[in-house]
């Protein structure tokens, strides 16, 4: 059986081919039945003329004489020239009418009109022949023929055509409107369900309560249990990260605090820049595990916006009063240009959080001692930004689209320690609120600018 | 200034304690929310560095009940996990920073700076000598009526020298002093930054003497 294609228009195909062969079922049997009843409607008008015709028969002296009753003819009198013959005839020979007009083929028995149908003069006639005896011997025995050509019926039979055409065609049609109307009913359960699990929010992960008719209920079993393995999973993920972090970050602390106080101890140059070094290289594995988990929590989130609103006046300011204690250390001055008011968005204020330190935290790592970061938020009618400038280094030749992929780092990042994911994280979090991250260099001399753009609701 | 420090990991913990002596301040330890409540409820500190995964609960109840008890000693989370996850959970519980491991003791003194400077007023943090007062939170130098304001790394190094006035500091322990780990700088800056120093004593009653071969040192005049 075909997996592909679709039920609804299957099931359409199958009711609609039902509908089809009632359909010339019943435009044969309508046609059948009026066909019949036109036929014999022309059967029983010859008969009872014949029989008219025969009740005239008188018999004079022996002799059979006639008078035509033209009541007889008249009553076949009919809106389509329809000729009508007749022939009288006795022991062979024919008293009045046309001669030519065969006998009939079968043995007739006496008052029992006997019907055929022929072809006379070129056209199809209906032809009844009625005997009546007169007296006993055979010479009174005569013979009655009427015909009539079928033309009238032959019109009237078109009609019927017609008619049962429409009759199997309206049916033809109603019963496929009808089919296309049960196929999309019994359908509709599965709208029902797709409805069902599209319209909830991406974190929206709680089981299915639709009402589902028997067919549907183990799809939504099915479902239910996909939504509650999904839901495990993703918790595992986000208990996994944490506790991967965990684990990962206190013994390099432990093992950087130690070093530390080995290192005041030391005396000899030598062992001290060894100790540098392996202080250094424990930064450097710290910074790379905290900003991969980073990444990963943080595209764990954009899949699962949690929004919420947020006063990103608020939030830019927390950031930099965070990040400010490691701007002084190295004597790098953090200038604030913000608005007054609050400026109100939506948003997952966590993951905006993350994007924003790891943009800072870049500018800060990346100046020079004793120089400015300006930390500018501007509204727009659309739109509103987060630009960080800075006066390090800037991005040198690199590839500036470039450097929001993941792992990819500056062309002139030197001897600075990093992962590579800072600009990444900003630009997930960035595109999870349907925002951008733009790099550039810093309009105010060297440096690199580095701007978040959100768009307004 | 007195510091509790409730951290679960007996090496981290004792690691950070031996650090924080070296710079001359007191340290009591608690590996749980029991020992730290015990510790706060007897002991008045200036501040707390509270580790968020401990074994009898979670660091943010002991930041609750502490916010609750009308106790204004700022607090310091040390966080181990996801910077995504954490963060806004405990700062809204009322901790005044957070710092995430590993970290670099430089980049601790100068948050709880930071947050002492701005809880304000309460603890104070000045050394005098020969005249010259240092006032750590306020970033300042006072002498003879004036008020020099400095920068974070003069005034760092002020204090190394405010704490061992009359003798000779070398330029290997002024560097360390001074520059974190990743900062890679010569032994020359120091003599950029003694400079910068002697120019902001100008008129002090102390000066800063080269001892040449050796070092440097604070004398009174």
């Amino acid at each position: 059986m075909k997996v592909r294609g679709s039920i609804r228009r299957r099931l359409f195909l199958q009711l609609s081919g039902v509908a089809a062969i009632l359909s010339v079922a019943l435009f044969l049997v309508v046609r059948a039945v009026a066909q019949r009843a036109a036929e014999g409607t022309q059967d029983d008008i010859l008969a009872a003329s014949a029989t008219a015709i025969a009740d005239s028969l008188r018999t004079e002296g022996g002799r059979v004489t006639l008078e035509l009753p033209y009541s007889a003819l008249s009553m076949l009198g009919s809106l389509h020239e329809d000729r009508v013959f007749y022939r009288v005839e006795t022991a062979g020979r024919t008293l009045t009418g046309y001669d030519d007009l065969p006998p009939p083929s079968d043995p007739l028995e006496p008052d029992r009109p006997a019907f055929d149908t022929y072809t006379y003069r070129g056209d199809e006639v209906r032809a009844v022949t009625v005997l009546r005896n007169l007296g006993t011997s055979r010479e009174f025995s005569v013979a009655v023929t009427v015909a009539q050509t079928r033309l009238g019926l032959a019109a009237i039979s078109r009609r019927i055509t017609a008619t049962a055409t429409a009759v199997g065609v309206g049916f033809f049609l109603l019963a496929s409107a009808l089919s296309l109307l049960t196929a999309n009913q019994a359908l509709a359960p599965i709208g029902r369900l797709t409805r069902a699990v599209t319209r909830r929010g991406p974190a929206d992960l709680r089981p299915l309560n639709e009402v589902t008719p028997v067919e549907l209920q183990p799809l939504a079993r099915a479902l239910n249990g996909f939504i509650a393995r999904l839901r495990s999973a993703l918790a595992q993920t986000e208990d996994f990260i944490a506790e991967a972090a965990h684990r990962v970050r206190t013994p390099l602390a432990t093992v950087r605090a130690q070093a530390e106080l080995v290192h005041r101890r030391l005396d000899d140059p030598d062992h001290r820049r060894a100790l540098r070094e392996l202080i250094r290289t424990i930064d450097e594995s710290a910074r790379s595990a905290g900003q991969m988990l980073d990444h990963a929590m943080v595209s764990f989130r954009s899949e699962n916006l949690a929004r919420s609103r947020l006063d990103l006046v608020e939030l830019v300011d927390q950031i930099c009063s965070r990040l400010a204690p490691a701007a002084e250390l190295r004597d790098i001055e953090m200038k604030r240009d913000l608005p007054e008011g609050p400026v109100r968005m939506e948003g997952d204020g966590i993951l905006l959080q993350a994007a924003l330190n790891n943009i800072l935290d870049n500018a800060i790592k990346y100046s020079p001692e004793d120089s400015r970061i300006a930390v500018i938020l501007t509204e727009e009618e659309r739109e509103v930004s987060v630009a960080v400038r800075d006066n390090g280094r800037g991005f040198g030749d690199s590839d500036l689209a470039a450097l929001t992929r993941r792992y990819a780092r500056g062309a002139n990042t030197g001897d600075v320690v990093g992962s590579g994911l800072g600009l990444t994280i900003a630009n997930v979090v960035a595109q999870a609120h349907g925002g951008r991250l733009e790099i550039s260099a810093n309009p105010e001399g060297g440096g690199a600018c580095v701007s978040l753009h959100l768009p307004r609701p | 200034m007195r510091f509790l420090l409730i951290e679960d990991n007996p090496k981290l913990s004792q690691a950070i304690a031996e650090r924080l002596s070296l710079d001359g301040h007191a340290v009591d330890r608690a590996g749980t929310i029991r020992a730290a409540s015990d510790c706060v409820a007897v002991t008045e500190y200036d501040l707390i560095l509270l580790d968020i995964m401990l074994p009898d609960g979670d660091g943010r109840s002991f930041l609750r009940a502490h916010r609750n008890s009308a106790r204004d000693t700022p607090v310091i989370v040390l966080t181990a996990r996801s910077e995504v996850s954490d963060r806004v959970g405990s700062l809204d519980l009322g901790a005044d920073d957070y710092i995430t491991k590993p970290f670099d003791f430089a980049e601790l003194e100068a948050r709880c700076r930071a947050v002492l400077r701005r809880r304000g007023g309460a603890a104070r943090n000045e050394r005098a000598f020969g005249g010259a007062v240092l006032d750590s939170l306020r970033a300042e130098l006072r002498f003879g009526g004036r008020c020099v304001p400095l920068r974070n790394r003069e005034l760092r190094m002020f204090e190394v020298f405010f704490a061992a006035p009359n003798r000779v500091l070398s330029k290997a322990h002024l560097m360390e002093r001074l520059f974190s780990f990743s900062d890679d700088v010569s032994e020359n800056a120091i003599e950029v930054y003694v400079a910068r120093l002697r120019k902001r004593l100008a008129g002090a009653p102390v000066r800063i003497e080269t001892v040449r071969g050796l070092g440097y040192r604070l004398v009174a005049e």
